[in-house]
């Protein structure tokens, strides 16, 4: 309960201070909204605050939270922070300075959602979290007034994330109808012994559902748009950590709902989605010329990574599914912070834009590079290790076919290395005249970059991150579904 | 951790990087670059010395200077290292031609990004041939192959964008199979209940991993390394890449890369997985028998010298996978010495087809002739390296080539009187016309580039070698001459690894 306090408490003050502080005070509020977040994150990071031992419940047991919930929702912290310090020379340019209090306020209430999403176990409050992570996004995706683009996002957005509610309502009914209850653990127990066709269908609704927000194919329709349209700041927090919050719900709706079924019905569902939202992001990725286009087809294949630490169904790929998000949330939001630097000062975002960019920003290339390989997971960046564990965690389930689909998910792995290096190709090799002139980023987005650029150095040679994740999963409650 | 002498192979290209890092000017990057690899050559010279004198005292482990870091402690990764003499042989190997690299690329553009990427690749070779652990193995190996893409598109020539792609991406597709298969090796290293481990020497002496399922890894991690050994159909990243690579990417990259796809073939594939190396050793015989031949028929028909070397590469190395294939310690034995031997040779090669092409600008050999009258001193190098490469006795290519097809048709005789089939005996026979192909390719080149009359009258004010030039070359064919005098000491340095104790597959 203590993480959803501490960011309540932001929320009142970043919406206090916008509404009653003169407008000399309010260019700090982008300062003051990252701080308080990396204050809580850092709270958050002590030992006392993660909870020790096993889990703990509250409102009758629709809420709860343990180490393994605490450190999802640190995680998400780190990267919201490393976003909202991204966006702060964005929110203050002149376009937004009449609503930069809107992009905290809606911001902060989406992460509320998500820290229900990951801490429910009540599909009552499950829905209320997946909504509120879901519709102030579309407030937030149409927030470039100016922009026709943006507001065309919005709307597909909002359309795409009603039907897929509706969708996963139809599931919920279903299961209602089999179990009588909302509640994770009676459901459990209930499909555990009773099999028939309308659970097939409540859970592929329910994937589905879900599916909408991962952006899993072929549920990804809305993202390019939505990704190329929304100003770059949304589009990074879209992608990161709406992303890894909804990955981490996934999972455990997954295992602790619907695990006793794991392998007589959903293992084969996930298996093709797996197999087509890998394939199809990477094919898709090779031939897109707009940067934050590249970037949604990376991320649908990315989803794909993720969805691998789903299907293992053990603690191993719950330890290596937080690791992953963590890394994919340094990665990308380099590639993001470098992208946004560029748009924020030339307004350029095509490939072809970054052609001979090393000679003229030789750092923010550097960057870049270092994203690209660690998002196509080149030793000795992060990447690598998250890519390798995740892999790694998948094939500790043990069938055939599980070595079969790492087989393919490794293939595609150098499909996406090839449109990763199309990237690196254009900033160092391309002979080309430099289409953008040298010119210094703001502080902010420096600061970003730099922690970005540590994390992917660091994260994956520190192998306490991923050590302590593994000892967390491995102690958790949720060790019990994976054995039934 | 420091106490280790092996960990400094690794550190001494990490400070060379820094060191070339926070450089000003090309002057000191250079200063960087030579003291790094002069130190490295001392190192791997004091290794030696300790090594041999370890094992005339009577070790017998297979692996000396083990040490092992715990970093990933769950899943039971470690920084373990440990060297028998084959990874002593390779190290010596690499430390050359890092060492003649650098003289090589004295006068590169943009120096500075240029040697950080060099020593990059190196820092993944040096520890690749020390690690003893899967992971780590695998992770400098893949260290080793991301540089080259740079390398390639930004100080290479000709068609540098595709042929940088291509070896990328080949390179890594390689490893993709291969981090399948070592993940597959980790999971089966103990038995059911036992502590996993990817400990090379652990899985060796444990030999737990089911046959079946040998088979299904053998593969994997033998066509993983075996496209970086250039096994055919694999094999065509290699003649785009080293034509279009800058001299000293060329000389590190067939002289010592290429090693890395034979040393792991051998060091995982079969020292891990014998049984299945038994079974399945035809099918991969017949493709490195096919690279053989076939590589060396292919730089009979091109003119471009690059290419030319780059096929002749294949063909090389592909009779050091071959020769692995032969199970036998002779062969294996002629393998690592082709290893070390083609590595300087072909160094030096692609040296001197860089320094050549500095002057005339021009790769084509029907565009130049006469080069003996020209050049007189890359000439006279030229013709020794080339001699190497076809197998002339006092330098290293003989002693390697005699000592591959004696044990190939020693093996070969064994499974035919056994009757076994005679596979062995016809390939072996086949692989030997290579030697005489080799014949064709090198005195055609030979012939045309050196002698006969001048070409293009402009080449006749062309300069001989400089100073650092000489370096290089002397230094590589120095040591070419030192195998091919002194075979027995390389043969006992090697030898001591193929026992039947430690090399399951070979008591059977």
């Amino acid at each position: 309960m203590k993480q959803e306090i501490a960011l309540l408490v932001v929320f009142l003050l970043v919406f206090l201070y916008d509404t009653f502080l003169g407008k000399g005070a309010q260019k700090g509020l982008p300062a003051f909204t990252a701080i308080l977040m990396f204050v809580i994150t850092l709270l958050g990071l002590c030992p006392h605050c993660c909870g020790v031992g096993g889990e703990q419940t509250a409102f009758a047991g629709m809420y709860a939270t343990s180490p393994v919930i605490a450190a999802i929702k640190n995680i998400l912290n780190v990267g919201v922070v490393i976003v909202l310090i991204q966006s702060i020379k964005w929110t203050n340019s002149e376009n937004m300075s009449m609503r930069r209090g809107e992009f905290y306020e809606l911001l902060l209430v989406t992460l509320f959602g998500m820290y229900l999403m990951i801490s429910s176990r009540h599909f009552l409050l499950f829905f209320i979290g997946l909504e509120s992570a879901s519709l102030p996004l579309a407030a937030m995706v149409a927030l470039d007034k100016n922009r026709y683009e943006s507001h065309e996002a919005a709307v597909k957005y909002i359309l795409t994330a009603v039907f897929s509610s509706a969708i996963f309502m139809m599931g919920l009914s279903f299961v209602y109808g089999l179990t009588g209850s909302f509640y994770f653990q009676n459901i459990y127990f209930a499909v555990s012994s009773n099999m028939s066709i309308l659970l097939v269908l409540a859970i592929a609704f329910v994937i589905a559902g879900i599916g909408f927000k991962l952006s899993l194919v072929p549920f990804h329709l809305w993202t390019a748009d939505v990704y190329q349209g929304a100003p770059t700041s949304v589009t990074s927090y879209l992608s990161v950590i709406s992303k890894g919050a909804t990955a981490f719900a996934f999972l455990v709706v997954m295992t602790q709902v619907f695990g006793a079924v794991y392998s007589r019905v959903w293992e084969w569902m996930l298996y093709a989605l797996i197999i087509l939202t890998i394939t199809v992001g990477n094919l898709f990725a090779i031939r897109q010329r707009n940067m934050k286009r590249f970037l949604a087809f990376s991320s649908i294949s990315q989803a794909g990574y993720i969805m691998l630490g789903v299907i293992a169904f053990n603690a191993m790929g719950l330890a290596a599914l937080m690791y992953y998000v963590l890394v994919y949330i340094f990665s990308n939001l380099a590639a993001f912070g470098v992208i946004g630097a560029i748009e924020n000062a030339t307004g350029k975002v095509s490939m072809d834009d970054y052609r001979g960019l090393s000679k003229t920003n030789p750092k923010l290339s550097f960057c870049m590079m270092l994203a690209m390989f660690s998002l196509a997971g080149i030793p000795p960046f992060a990447g690598f290790f998250s890519k390798f564990f995740i892999f790694t965690g998948a094939i500790n389930q043990g069938s055939v076919a599980i070595y079969v689909l790492v087989l393919i998910a490794l293939i595609n792995t150098i499909i996406s290395l090839y449109y990763y290096l199309l990237v690196v190709k254009a900033m160092y090799i391309s002979e080309d005249e430099p289409v953008v002139a040298t010119f210094k980023s703001a502080a902010s987005e420096r600061l970003g970059l730099w922690i970005t650029v540590a994390g992917i150095i660091c994260l994956g040679i520190a192998s306490c991150v991923y050590t302590y994740l593994l000892d967390t999963t491995a102690v958790s409650a949720m060790q019990a579904y994976f054995i039934g | 951790m420091f106490s280790n002498i092996l960990i400094y192979f690794v550190i001494i290209p990490l400070l060379m990087l820094g060191g070339v890092g926070l450089s000003r000017n090309i002057r000191q990057i250079r200063a960087v670059a030579v003291i790094g690899s002069v130190a490295l050559m001392a190192l791997s010279t004091v290794l030696l010395l300790q090594y041999l004198d370890l094992r005339h005292a009577g070790e017998t482990a297979p692996m000396l200077f083990t040490d092992s870091w715990t970093w990933f402690a769950p899943l039971n990764i470690n920084l373990a290292v440990g060297v028998d003499g084959i990874s002593i042989a390779m190290l010596i190997l690499s430390s050359i031609i890092v060492f003649a690299g650098s003289f090589a690329s004295w006068k590169v553009p943009q120096p500075k990004g240029f040697f950080l990427w060099l020593l990059l690749l190196s820092t993944g070779v040096f520890g690749f041939f020390i690690s003893v652990d899967l992971f780590t193995m695998f992770m400098f190996y893949e260290v080793a192959l991301i540089p080259m893409y740079l390398l390639i598109g930004v100080w290479g020539s000709g068609r540098k964008n595709y042929a940088a792609m291509k070896l990328t991406l080949m390179l890594m597709g390689g490893s993709a199979f291969l981090m399948l298969g070592l993940i597959g090796i980790y999971y089966h290293s103990a038995p059911e209940g036992g502590q996993l481990t990817w400990n090379i020497l652990e899985i060796a002496a444990r030999d737990s991993i089911p046959h079946g399922w040998q088979s299904f890894l053998f593969p994997m991690t033998f066509v993983g390394f075996g496209v970086l050994g250039a096994m055919f159909p694999f094999h065509t990243w290699s003649p785009d890449g080293h034509a279009c690579a800058p001299t000293a990417v060329s000389m590190l990259h067939a002289g010592v890369l290429m090693k890395l796809g034979g040393y792991g073939c051998f060091r995982v594939a079969i020292y891990l997985m014998p049984y299945a190396a038994q079974e399945l050793s035809y099918i991969f015989l017949i493709l490195t028998g096919i690279s053989v031949v076939y590589g060396a028929f292919c730089a009979c028909v091109k003119t471009d010298l690059k290419y030319i070397n780059a096929y002749s590469s294949v063909s090389h190395c592909g009779l050091v996978l071959f020769a692995i294939l032969m199970l036998n310690s002779t062969a294996m034995t002629g393998a690592i010495m082709q290893m070390l031997s083609h590595g300087l040779m072909t160094a030096l090669f692609f040296a001197l087809i860089g320094m050549i092409y500095g002057r005339t600008h021009t790769r084509e050999i029907t565009q130049m002739g006469g080069m003996m009258q020209i050049l007189p001193f890359l000439s006279v190098c030229y013709v020794i390296a080339g001699m190497a490469s076809l197998g002339l006795p006092g330098l290293s290519g003989f002693v390697a080539e005699m000592t591959i097809f004696v044990g190939s048709f020693k093996a070969g005789m064994a499974d035919y009187l056994s009757g076994e089939g005679s596979l062995r005996l016809v390939f072996t026979i086949i692989a030997c016309c290579s030697i005489v192909i080799t014949a064709v390719y090198i005195l055609r080149v030979v012939g045309k580039l050196l002698f006969g009359p001048v070409y293009d009258k402009h080449h006749l004010e062309l300069t001989d070698a400089t100073w650092w030039e000489r370096t290089s070359t002397i230094t590589l064919i120095l040591c070419v001459a030192a195998i091919g005098c002194f075979p027995n000491f390389f043969n006992n340095l090697i030898n001591t690894t193929f026992t039947p104790e430690i090399f399951a597959v070979l008591g059977k």
